[in-house]
């Protein structure tokens, strides 16, 4: 069964014609993609909204060095262009790494990709890099490759990319401006010299363009990521997202500056704002005109390992997979019937949600006319409301309307803590994940305890546990028909006190 | 006549990629420059290779055991910050003036 299309003429699209309502709200944000793309990215979890509820993905960490300096990393911790700030992951060697990536795809069949993001940048260390990918596409040709980069020396290794089973490749792309660049960027080393200020945002940022482009030639998907820096580069965005389109990156992704004066970056102890989650989602619903924008992105750990934020590295450390016995060929066999099996469930799950979504369209008698409300919806996989509210450590945030129900983004309710149980007591942490909830009205799970139930209730947030099991489009929609019906649409959305 | 590399190295391995004369290893605890093969760039590169890539500030020292990268030399740091945020992670400094 081929994917539900909304076929937009690509003259309109180019023309920024097609309008985040337009294309955002029939499917997903891929929908206007080309088949050909769609194809290659159907099971790539950080590409589509859909297939990271069904297939997962995991980086390794063979690339310590770095040739330039960004203000919101610290480089005692993992790159944070590809990875969450402040983390420090297991470094490999790229045998090493093999290991583990075969160990984790016999063990985990769906994890269908797999990328090198750092601890620093890839093209940095283009021997460690390109050893990992040539041992892997010979010995697990089934597994996708990606690499991510600041692309200063993409263009010296757009061909060896080519060569390789790497059909993905991610640009963090800050900025087009040097005047902008230097307030990121403090040194590049190019050349043989450490370059400063507007010179060396230059030259970076001519070779993430002349990069992206010979990419583009030679048939590689580039992703776009950039970093959301109020006041620095955040009216800039749109401008990026522009240029980078008409060049033919296919998804811009941008994610909010984590800057924590603990993390010892030079934008976290200067007191740089990171942007709030309305603040990212009125600038991702602005850069969408021009572009496909990605709004699930996780900011993963450079050593993550599993589906949808979860994170099983732990599972595989070293001095685990050293004592494993794989057997790699029957592995391919399973991996190969497994995800046959998910692209079906995946496919009915995209049916189902048009047909949810056709029947929210001829109801659409029962709520013209009235405002957009947000949800949270806590799942744990399969596009169903199905986790717990006291378990979930990130919510989806949906956006439903007369129009139908589109993704909005993600809210983690442990953005700021290193993950561990050392965080804080029970009460803050609720604290936190109301706070993260901000602007959401109500909170769909399968299951919430009593007190959360009060906070939440207390703070704006009605929690719901009715759709328990219900796919996740069909909750939210029959949550804004209730509120409809209960005429809670007809007024402005309350007040909501911050936790 | 060679450099050599101080406990600030976070060993990123940047520093051996680039150094024409193979004189950087990795070690423990952390890199080691061969002072027998480190010319100081001299007759390759107008600046040392090493001190140009290097992230980490006070990691690359001259034979005086002087930092070719003070601090806040390349993160902008101002340097009176950065005490301030040792103290931050450690706790158990003194903070003056609290009065
Ligand atoms: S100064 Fe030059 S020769 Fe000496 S270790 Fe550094 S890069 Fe190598
Ligand atoms: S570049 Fe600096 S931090 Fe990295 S290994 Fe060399 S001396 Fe250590």
């Amino acid at each position: 069964m081929d994917l539900p299309v909304i076929p937009i003429p690509p003259a309109a699209a180019a023309g920024g014609g097609c309008s985040s309502k337009g294309c955002g709200t029939g499917g997903d944000h891929l929908a206007g993609l080309p088949d050909a793309i769609r194809r290659k990215i159907q099971d790539h979890p950080c590409y589509s909204e859909d297939a990271h509820h069904y297939f997962a993905r995991m980086h390794v960490a063979v690339a310590p060095a770095c040739n330039i300096q960004c203000n919101y990393c610290n480089r005692k911790f993992d790159c944070s262009n590809e990875s969450r700030p402040g983390v420090v992951s297991e470094l490999l060697s790229p045998d090493q790494a093999v290991r583990k990536v075969l160990a984790v795809a016999a063990e985990i069949p769906q994890m269908t990709v797999l990328g090198i993001a750092g601890p620093g940048d890839p093209l940095a260390n283009p021997e460690r890099t390109f050893a990992t990918f040539r041992m892997l596409s010979g010995k697990a040709p089934d597994i996708k490759l990606c690499v991510s980069t600041n692309g200063l020396r993409l263009p010296e290794f757009a061909d060896e990319i080519a060569q390789h089973n790497i059909d993905h490749v991610t640009i963090t792309i800050n900025c087009v401006d040097p005047d902008v660049g230097a307030r990121i960027y403090p040194w590049v080393y190019w050349n043989h010299r450490r370059l400063r200020g507007r010179d060396a945002a230059a030259v970076l940022i001519e070779n993430q363009q002349k990069g992206l482009e010979m990419l583009i030639e030679r048939g590689i998907l580039v992703k776009v990521n950039s970093v959301m820096i109020p006041g620095i580069n955040d009216r800039h965005l749109q401008e990026v997202s522009k240029v980078v389109k008409a060049k033919g990156a296919f998804l811009h992704n941008v994610m909010p500056l984590i800057a924590e004066a603990e993390h010892g970056t030079y934008f976290g102890v200067m007191g740089q704002a990171s942007p709030t989650a309305e603040e990212l989602q009125a600038l991702q619903d602005e850069c969408a005109g021009d572009m496909a924008m990605m709004r699930h992105c996780r900011q993963c750990r450079a050593d993550a390992v599993g589906l949808l934020g979860e994170d099983r590295g732990a599972e595989f450390a070293m001095d685990k997979v050293d004592v494993m016995d794989i057997d790699y060929a029957a592995a391919m066999e399973k991996r190969a019937r497994v995800r046959e099996d998910l692209l079906g469930k995946l496919d009915a799950a995209r049916g189902a949600k048009q047909a949810v979504r056709a029947a929210h369209e001829d109801a659409q008698a029962e709520t013209a006319g009235l405002r957009p409300v947000l949800m949270a919806v806590a799942t744990s996989g399969g596009g169903l409301v199905n986790q717990h509210f006291g378990h979930a450590r990130e919510f989806l945030v949906y956006e439903a309307s007369p129009e139908g129900v589109r993704f909005i983004g993600h809210r983690k309710t442990d953005l700021y803590c290193s993950g561990d149980e050392t965080c804080g007591d029970g009460e803050s942490v609720l604290d936190r994940t109301i706070a993260a909830l901000a602007g959401c009205e109500a909170v769909l799970c399968s299951r919430i305890g009593f007190e959360p139930w009060g906070a939440l209730e207390a703070a704006g947030v009605a929690p719901n546990g009715e759709h328990a099991m219900e796919t996740i489009d069909e909750a939210v929609l029959a949550v804004y028909r209730e509120m409809a019906a209960a005429g809670k649409l007809a007024i402005p959305a309350p007040l909501q006190k911050r936790a | 006549m060679a450099l050599h590399i101080s406990e600030f190295c976070i060993a990123c391995d940047a520093c051996r990629q680039v150094c024409p004369n193979d004189a950087i290893a990795e070690d423990r605890p952390w890199y080691l420059i061969d002072a027998d093969k480190c010319t100081e760039c001299s007759g390759d590169h107008p600046e040392a290779q090493c001190a140009s890539i290097c992230p980490v500030e006070g990691a690359i020292c001259d034979e005086l055991g002087v930092p070719l990268n003070p601090p806040g030399s390349l993160t902008g740091i101002p340097p009176e910050l950065l005490p301030r945020l040792a103290a931050t992670g450690g706790g158990s400094v003194t903070t003056g003036g609290g009065a």
